[in-house]
C-alpha cells in the first residue's frame, strides 16, 4: 500500500496533504513541533476509517467500481483495498459448476457464501483496524436489507463509516456487454462456451432477483449511500458524512464507461534536455520539431474522434501542440515537477552543489521534496484535477512532462508510490491508453525520432556518504 | 506595434451595449490601444482573422479606417469604466521583428530596453518607444474574465461559436510569445494571436449554463442562488444572479399581501409573468451578448409548464441548463415565515410539481432534500455542472464561524522582504501568545485550526496548544525570482515587473511565480472544505487570506489584491442571511505594516520615487 503517510526520515522536508486528517499520523520534521502538538495530532484522529459497501445485481458493474474506486483512492494517498467476495468464494471452492451454486434454497451454497463473506468481513477488520487501512471497498452483491444491516452493525462495532455504493441499471444491453467484457474471462466459466456462460451467467442474476431490495429514499434514509441509476445518468446521494465520502461520491459522479483511449506523451526533445539539464522553459530542439511534426503525422493517422489536446503551460509542451494543427488546451497543473533550487541544473550539478539532497532523493524519490520545490507527491496532489478530468472526458490527448506523465501513468497502471517516480517514460513516445475489463491497455509508439534519454535509475548506492562516482552513476549521457 | 484590446471590450463596443464616449467608433471594431491611454484605432473584429487581413491604419500602409483617439479611461459601459485586457500584437507589416518575444531567462529591464529599441521605426508602438504604455487588468464589472476565455477577440455575429474551433491548419509562421504578465505561451499567427490555444479555465465550453431554482418559497432558493454566484465568480466564471421577486418588487414598489400570489388573481399573475419574462431577457442579454458564462434564474418554477417554457427558451438560445430543486424541508423556520408569507407558501403548493425522476429525466437537474440530507443528481453534463453539483453537495447552512488571520510577525516582515520562509519575530511570538488566549476566550466548540506548509504558521498554532493541521496549498503566494526581495530592490532589479503587477496585480504572474489568479485557483479545494466543516481558525498568509477573504465578502478581482489584512488581527466571519458578518479583532500586539497601496502612476517608465511611494515603512 502506498500513499500512506509514514513518518519516514528527515528527508521528508514536511508533510502535506489536502486531507487534513490524513497528515495526522505524520510527522514534522525540521519544525519544532512539540511533545503536545504530536499527541494531540494522534487523538485528532477523528478520521475513522471508512467501509465501502457495494450493493446491486451481478454484472452491474460493482467490482469495475471498486477496483476503480481503490486505484483512485490509492493513487491520491488513500490507503485503500478491495475484499472480492467472489474472489474469496473461488479460492474454497476451486471449481465452480453452475448457477445451481446460488439458488435461495442451496443450503451448502448458502453456507459457503456466508463463509465468504465472513472471511472478507474479517480481513476487512484486519486491514482497517490493524494494518492502517484507511478504506475498505467490500465488493459483493449485499442485495438484502438483513445483510446491509449485519455489515452496517459489523461497521458500527469496530468504528468503521459505513457508505453503501449502489449500482443500478435496468437496460439489458448494459449488462449484456457487461458480462461479455467481463464474466465471460472470469474463472467460473474457463471450459465453457461463451453461450452457455451468458445463460448460466443470466440464471445466476436470477436467484437475486427475487429477494433484491434496493436502497430505499424512506427506509434507508439514515444510511450513508450514492446510487447510481443506469451507468450515471442519475445518483440519488444520501448523508454524505464527511471529506472522503465527498471525494467519493464526486469521484464516482464523473467516471464513464464510453469506450475511448487517452494518448500520453511528452513535449518533443528540449534544448534542455540535450544538455542534460532538468526543468526551465526551454524550446524545442530540432529533433524535438520533427518529433511534433511525427506526432501530428501519427494523430492524423489515428483518425481519433472527437480528440481533446491537453498541454502544460510550458513552451516545449506547447511547441510540440502547435504542430498538430488543432485546437488545445494549456493547463498550469500540467507544468513540470518544481525542481525549486535544482531548476536548470545537471545532475552532475546537483551531485556538486546539493550532495546530501542528492541522496535523499535517491532514498525516496516519491516523497523527497525539492527545496523551495515538489516532491511527486505534491505532483500527485496538484495532479488530480487532471484525473477528475480525464475520467470525465473521451479521447484525450495530454503533451506534458517526465515527472507528471511518471504521475499520471502511475493512475491508469495502478503503480506503487514507490515504483512510480523509475516508471519509464522516453521521450518522443506515445503511450496509448485503452480501459478494458477492470484494466487498462497499453501500447507504446516510438515515433522513430531519436532522442536523448532522460531516464536516470535508482543508483545502487543512496547512502549521503556516497562517493561522487556513485551517484552519478545512473546518470544517463548528455552533451 | 500595436495593442489589441480583445476579449470583453470588443463585445462590450459590438453590440453597443456600452456607452461610448466616442461615438466614432465603429460597430464591428477592436480597439487598439498604444502609448498607454489612447485608443488609436479600429480594426474589424471577423471570426477567422488569421484569413481576413485586418484593416490596418494609417501607420501601416494597409490601415485604412481613420484613428481615434479615446481615452481608455473615459470609455463606460453602464455608467462603469470599462477595464480592458491588452495583449501586444505585433503590427503585420513589422514581420516576425516586433513581438513581444520573450526568453524565459530574458531578464524584464532588458526586454523593455530591446523592445522599445527594436522592431522599427514605421512601427508606432516601437516608436513611442513604449513611454507611458501601460497594460491594464481585464476584469468584467461582473465578475472576471476566466483564464481561459479571455484572449482573442470574440467575433460579432459569431456570439458564442466556440473559439477554439476556429482551428485551422498549422501555420509555419506561428510563434510563439510570451504574455509578459501571465507569463503564458501564447501563439501568434503573422502577429495576431492565433485562436486555438487556451489556458485551461474552469468553463472550457463556451456553451453558457442557465441554473433554474425550482422549489416553494422560503426553501432557501435564494441562499443558494447567491452563493453559487459568488462561488462560481470567484473561481472565475462570470456569473450573475437573476431574482424575480426582486423584479416584482421594482415594479409593484407596495406590496400589499399574500393575495397577490393566489392563482386566481389576474393582475398579480399578469405583472408575476411580466416580470419572469424580463428577467429571461436580462438572461439572454447577460449570456449572450454580456458574456456571461452562468445565469441563475431564481424564482419558485414550480410547475412543469413553467420550466418547460424556461428550458426552451434556454434551448432556443443554445444554453445547457441545470435545475436546482431545493423541496420540501419540512423544518423550515417558523419565525421567520409570518402568517401571510405561510399562506403564500400555500398559494404555490397546490400547483407545485416537484422535478420527477421519470417525467424529467431527461433534464439535467439536482434535488436537494432536507437542506442537504439528500440529493438526487441526474444527467450532469460538464465540467462545470459537475463542480456545481459538488460545491452545493459541500455546502451547510450550521450556525458556525470561520476565524481568519496570518501568521505573527516574521522576521522578514520587519525588514520589508517579500515571501521566503522564517520565522517569527519577538512581537510575533507575543502575537501567537495572544491568539491562543483569544481562541481560548471565545470558546469556540470543536473548532480546528489549519495552517500552511511555512513555519511562520506553524509556529504561530503551535502557542495555541491544540491539535491543527498543515496544507500546502495555504503557502504564500509563489513570488519567484522576487522572494525574500524588498520592493525597492524589486523596483531595482525588474522595473518592468513591478510596474506590470501595478497595473494588473490580480493577474500579474512572477516570474517563475505564480499570481493571485493562480492562488485563487490553488484555494478553491480550502473553500470547499471550508464549506464542508463549521468552526475553523485558518492561519494563513496576506495573499491567501486576501483570496480567502474575498470569497466570503464577495469582492471583485480588481479589489481582491488590496484588500487589507493587517498582521496581529483577527477576521472572524459569520454567515448571516444571504452574506457574511466581518468583525476585525486587533489582538492588541504592534506588528509592522505589510500593506502596500496601488500607488498612482503605474506606468512602465515612472521613476523609482512613483513607484516605491506606497512602500510601508520598514527597517
Amino acid at each position: 500500500m502506498w500513499g500512506r503517510r509514514r513518518p519516514q526520515g528527515r528527508h521528508r522536508r514536511d508533510f502535506i496533504s489536502p486531507e487534513p486528517a490524513f497528515l495526522l499520523e505524520s510527522e514534522f520534521p525540521g519544525t519544532n513541533v512539540g511533545r503536545r502538538g504530536r499527541w494531540t495530532r494522534k487523538l485528532c484522529m477523528t478520521n475513522c476509517p471508512t467501509l465501502i459497501v457495494m450493493v446491486g445485481l451481478p454484472a452491474r458493474g460493482k467490482t469495475y467500481i471498486s477496483k476503480k474506486l481503490t486505484r483512485y483512492l490509492n493513487w491520491i494517498g488513500v490507503p485503500t483495498k478491495e475484499f472480492n467476495v467472489g474472489q474469496y468464494r473461488r479460492d474454497l471452492v476451486k471449481k465452480y459448476k453452475s448457477f445451481e451454486f446460488f439458488l435461495p434454497d442451496n443450503e451448502e451454497g448458502l453456507k459457503i457464501r456466508k463463509q465468504c463473506a465472513l472471511a472478507a468481513l474479517n480481513d476487512v477488520r484486519q486491514y482497517l483496524s490493524e494494518e492502517n487501512g484507511h478504506v475498505a471497498v467490500f465488493d459483493a452483491t449485499n442485495t438484502t436489507r438483513e445483510r446491509r444491516e449485519t455489515i452496517y452493525k459489523f461497521g458500527e462495532e469496530n468504528g468503521y463509516k459505513t457508505f453503501f455504493v449502489e449500482s443500478v441499471c435496468v437496460d439489458p444491453e448494459v449488462i449484456a456487454a457487461n458480462i461479455v467484457q467481463v464474466k465471460l474471462g472470469s474463472p467460473d466459466y474457463v471450459d465453457c462456451s461463451n453461450d452457455e456462460a451468458t445463460e448460466d451467467f443470466m440464471k445466476r442474476i436470477e436467484c437475486y432477483k427475487n429477494s433484491y431490495e434496493t436502497l430505499d429514499e424512506t427506509l434507508d434514509k439514515d444510511l450513508s449511500y450514492i446510487k447510481i441509476m443506469d451507468v450515471g445518468r442519475s445518483y440519488l446521494v444520501n448523508r454524505v458524512m464527511d471529506h472522503i465520502q465527498s471525494r467519493i461520491v464526486y469521484y464516482l459522479m464523473n467516471i464513464h464507461v464510453t469506450p475511448r483511449s487517452i494518448y500520453l506523451c511528452r513535449h518533443g526533445e528540449s534544448e534542455l534536455n540535450l544538455k542534460g539539464r532538468i526543468g526551465g522553459d526551454p524550446g524545442l530542439s530540432v529533433r524535438g520539431k520533427e518529433f511534433a511534426k511525427s506526432l501530428a503525422q501519427f494523430i492524423n493517422e489515428q483518425n481519433i474522434k472527437d480528440l481533446k489536446v491537453w498541454t502544460s503551460q510550458m513552451k516545449r509542451t506547447i511547441q510540440t501542440a502547435e504542430a498538430l494543427g488543432v485546437p488545445y488546451e494549456q493547463w498550469k497543473v500540467l507544468n513540470e515537477i518544481d525542481a525549486g533550487v535544482c531548476e536548470e541544473m545537471t545532475y552532475e550539478e546537483i551531485q556538486e552543489n546539493y550532495p546530501l539532497e542528492f541522496a535523499l532523493r535517491d532514498q525516496d524519490k516519491y516523497r523527497y521534496r525539492y527545496p523551495k520545490g515538489e516532491s511527486y507527491e505534491d505532483l500527485v496532489q496538484r495532479l488530480e484535477p487532471v484525473i477528475m478530468e480525464l475520467e470525465r472526458q473521451e479521447n484525450v490527448l495530454v503533451i506534458c512532462h517526465q515527472a507528471v506523465m511518471r504521475c499520471l501513468l502511475a493512475y491508469f497502471l495502478d503503480k506503487p508510490a514507490e515504483q512510480l517516480p523509475y516508471l519509464k517514460c522516453p521521450l518522443h513516445t506515445v503511450l496509448k491508453l485503452t480501459p478494458v475489463a477492470y484494466g487498462c491497455k497499453v501500447e507504446s509508439i516510438f515515433l522513430n525520432v531519436e532522442a536523448v534519454n532522460t531516464h536516470r535509475d535508482k543508483p545502487e548506492n543512496v547512502g549521503v556518504d556516497r562517493s561522487r562516482e556513485e551517484a552519478l552513476r545512473t546518470v544517463p549521457n548528455h552533451l | 506595434m500595436y495593442y489589441s484590446v480583445s476579449g470583453f471590450l470588443n463585445q462590450r463596443l459590438l453590440t453597443g451595449r456600452g456607452t461610448l464616449l466616442s461615438p466614432t467608433i465603429p460597430v464591428g471594431s477592436i480597439v487598439i490601444s498604444l502609448c498607454g491611454l489612447t485608443v488609436l484605432a479600429a480594426e474589424s473584429a471577423v471570426p477567422s482573422r488569421a484569413h481576413q487581413p485586418p484593416r490596418v491604419a494609417e501607420d501601416c500602409p494597409r490601415w485604412k479606417e481613420p484613428r481615434i483617439h479615446v481615452p481608455l479611461s473615459r470609455l463606460r459601459c453602464e455608467g462603469r469604466p470599462v477595464k480592458t485586457r491588452v495583449s501586444r500584437v505585433a503590427c503585420p507589416q513589422a514581420g516576425g521583428a516586433a513581438g513581444w518575444r520573450r526568453d524565459g531567462a530574458a531578464r524584464p529591464a532588458h526586454l523593455a530596453r530591446a523592445a522599445g529599441g527594436s522592431g522599427g521605426s514605421r512601427l508606432w508602438g516601437a516608436a513611442a518607444g513604449l513611454r507611458g504604455r501601460r497594460l491594464r487588468g481585464g476584469q468584467l464589472p461582473a465578475g472576471r474574465a476566466g483564464p481561459g476565455r479571455a484572449e482573442g477577440a470574440a467575433p460579432p455575429g459569431a456570439g458564442r461559436r466556440p473559439r477554439m474551433a476556429a482551428a485551422a491548419a498549422a501555420s509555419p509562421s506561428r510563434e510563439l510569445t510570451q504574455n509578459p504578465l501571465q507569463k503564458t505561451w501564447e501563439p501568434y499567427d503573422n502577429g495576431l494571436p492565433a485562436g486555438h490555444s487556451a489556458q485551461r479555465g474552469v468553463c472550457m465550453t463556451n456553451c453558457p449554463t442557465l441554473i433554474v431554482m425550482v422549489g416553494l418559497p422560503a426553501r432557501g432558493k435564494t441562499y443558494i442562488s447567491k452563493k453559487l454566484t459568488r462561488y462560481l465568480n470567484w473561481i472565475g466564471v462570470p456569473t450573475k444572479e437573476f431574482n424575480v421577486g426582486q423584479y416584482r418588487r421594482d415594479l409593484v414598489k407596495k406590496y400589499k399581501s399574500f393575495e397577490f400570489f393566489l392563482p386566481d388573481n389576474e393582475e398579480g399573475l399578469k405583472i408575476r409573468k411580466q416580470c419572469a419574462l424580463a428577467a429571461l431577457n436580462d438572461v439572454r442579454q447577460y449570456l449572450s451578448e454580456e458574456n456571461g458564462h452562468v445565469a441563475v434564474f431564481d424564482a419558485t418554477n414550480t410547475t412543469r409548464e413553467r420550466r418547460e417554457t424556461i428550458y426552451k427558451f434556454g434551448e432556443e438560445n443554445g444554453y445547457k441548463q441545470v435545475k436546482l430543486g431545493s423541496p420540501d424541508y419540512v423544518d423550515c423556520s417558523n419565525d421567520e415565515a409570518t402568517e401571510d408569507f405561510m399562506k403564500r407558501i400555500e398559494c404555490y403548493k397546490n400547483s407545485y410539481e416537484t422535478l420527477d425522476e421519470t417525467l424529467d429525466k431527461d433534464l439535467s437537474y439536482i434535488k436537494i432534500m432536507d437542506v442537504g440530507r439528500s440529493y438526487l443528481v441526474n444527467r450532469v453534463m460538464d465540467h462545470i455542472q459537475s463542480r456545481i453539483v459538488y460545491y452545493l453537495m459541500n455546502i451547510h447552512v450550521t450556525p458556525r464561524s470561520i476565524y481568519l488571520c496570518r501568521h505573527g510577525e516574521s522576521e522578514l516582515n520587519l525588514k520589508g522582504r517579500i515571501g521566503g520562509d522564517p520565522g517569527l519575530s519577538v512581537r510575533g511570538k507575543e502575537f501567537a501568545k495572544s491568539l491562543a488566549q483569544f481562541i481560548n476566550e471565545q470558546n469556540i466548540k470543536d473548532l480546528k485550526v489549519w495552517t500552511s506548509q511555512m513555519k511562520r504558521t506553524i509556529q504561530t498554532a503551535e502557542a495555541l496548544g491544540v491539535p491543527y493541521e498543515q496544507w500546502k496549498v495555504l503557502n504564500e503566494i509563489d513570488a519567484g525570482v522576487c522572494e525574500e526581495m524588498t520592493y525597492e530592490e524589486i523596483q531595482e532589479n525588474y522595473p518592468l515587473e513591478f510596474a506590470l503587477r501595478d497595473q494588473d496585480k490580480y493577474r500579474y504572474r512572477y516570474p517563475k511565480g505564480e499570481s493571485y489568479e493562480d492562488l485563487v485557483q490553488r484555494l478553491e479545494p480550502v473553500i470547499m472544505e471550508l464549506e464542508r466543516q463549521e468552526n475553523v481558525l485558518v492561519i494563513c498568509h496576506q495573499a491567501v487570506m486576501r483570496c480567502l477573504l474575498a470569497y466570503f465578502l464577495d469582492k471583485p478581482a480588481e479589489q481582491l489584491p488590496y484588500l487589507k489584512c493587517p498582521l496581529h488581527t483577527v477576521l472572524k466571519l459569520t454567515p448571516v442571511a444571504y452574506g457574511c458578518k466581518v468583525e476585525s479583532i486587533f489582538l492588541n500586539v504592534e506588528a509592522v505594516n505589510t500593506h502596500r497601496d496601488k500607488p498612482e502612476n503605474v506606468g512602465v517608465d515612472r521613476s523609482r520615487e512613483e513607484a516605491l511611494r506606497t512602500v510601508p515603512n520598514h527597517l
